[in-house]
């Protein structure tokens, strides 16, 4: 009897730093483009065959259009997106003072939106938000992530990685089970990706739209049979910032393509 | 609804192009279902056509197999500058139209 507890001590002990040591080094760091086919990458490189590129021309529309009761547009504030917007979707999710939480460029746009147009939120996933979120995001198009580099967003990134880590579900799998420890690898035939999120609002043809990263990391909570945090959750803000700390320096691809 | 439309700017007379054609529409089947047991209404792209400088050169029908936002592209003899005029047709009254415009040689 103590023999067997001896031998389930030292598995434990052996098994620990294996599980702890999954963490990508910062030069094996690789987009999700580069473990898909020639066909997808073709698809996403030229901008006239991108599907995500539709909504980014949407955006451009939104962005110049007036709305509420302030009847102000984006261009009012923000001025030429191509300028005014470089590089600014690759440092969110970002820490907000005023609430004193990491808030998603979606969130910043309903803020933006409530602040200072007067204007009614736009619903998570709604063709609106994810045109204005992929045009903004598109202006920032080969800038390297930064997010998570503000010294305040440390307890979010870190509260994001313990989620990562944790086991969920009735397949009882965390995130870096997969993405980890056995990107490379197939599930069902489909590649297993590092879970970098590059492109996002990204076009996914099983989804035959644009979707959020909010959006991805719920198919993946089903995926292993867990309760599904809500779009615009505490814990789902923080797991998106620990993935664009953990893809620093990957440039941004928005709007990417994806199988 | 917004299209991208890629035709070469410029081309020798005689010369074969690819024109490709992008545009946004959901293609709903009609074969799915809502949670509740409701089948959700087909609606999707019937038809689409490319006229240059007003002559039809290219045609086709689309079907509820079609995949979302719809990606056609075929090639055209070009002899003379002018216009492409692309219009995708659909379900409940849908119209859609773009055009581009080449420079012959």
């Amino acid at each position: 009897m103590m023999s067997w507890r001896a031998i389930a001590a030292v598995a434990l002990f052996a098994a620990a730093p294996a599980l702890l040591a999954g963490e990508i080094p910062p030069d094996a760091r690789r987009s999700g483009y580069a473990f898909m086919g020639p066909d997808t990458r073709a698809m996403q490189d030229d901008d006239t065959s991108n599907p995500g590129m539709l909504f980014v021309l949407d955006g451009e529309a939104l962005w110049a259009k007036k709305t509420g009761s302030a009847a102000k547009s984006c261009t009012d504030c923000h001025g030429d997106a191509r300028s005014s917007m470089k590089g600014v979707a690759a440092r969110y999710p970002a820490f907000d003072k005023a609430l004193g939480r990491p808030v998603t460029l979606d969130q910043r746009i309903n803020l933006c939106r409530a602040n200072h147009q007067q204007a009614t939120p736009l619903p998570y996933e709604s063709r609106d938000l994810l045109a204005l979120s992929a045009f903004i995001a598109h202006q920032s198009r080969g800038t390297p992530i930064t997010a998570g580099d503000d010294p305040q967003a440390k307890p979010f990134v870190e509260q994001g990685r313990a989620l990562y880590m944790q086991r969920e579900g009735q397949l009882n799998l965390a995130c870096t089970n997969c993405h980890d420890d056995n990107f490379d690898k197939r599930l069902a035939g489909a590649p297993i990706t590092q879970a970098q999120p590059t492109g996002y609002p990204l076009y996914r043809l099983e989804w035959q739209t644009l979707g959020s990263l909010e959006r991805r990391l719920r198919s993946c909570m089903s995926g292993v049979r867990a309760q599904a945090y809500d779009y615009g959750s505490p814990e789902l803000v923080a797991l998106e910032l620990y993935l664009m700390s953990r893809a620093h320096g990957l440039p941004m691809e928005t709007p990417a393509v994806r199988p | 609804m917004a299209a991208l439309i890629n035709v070469p700017s410029k081309a020798k007379r005689g010369d074969i192009v690819e024109i490709r054609t992008l545009t946004s529409h959901i293609m709903e089947t009609g074969f799915r279902h809502t949670a509740d047991g409701n089948l959700v209404p087909r609606n999707i792209i019937t038809s689409f056509t490319c006229r240059y400088n007003g002559a039809e050169i290219f045609r086709a029908d689309l079907f509820p197999a079609i995949a979302a936002n719809p990606y056609l592209s075929f090639f055209a003899v070009v002899k003379e500058s002018g216009k492409f005029e692309f219009e995708w047709i659909g379900d409940n009254g849908y119209s859609s139209a773009a055009s581009a415009s080449i420079t012959v040689e």
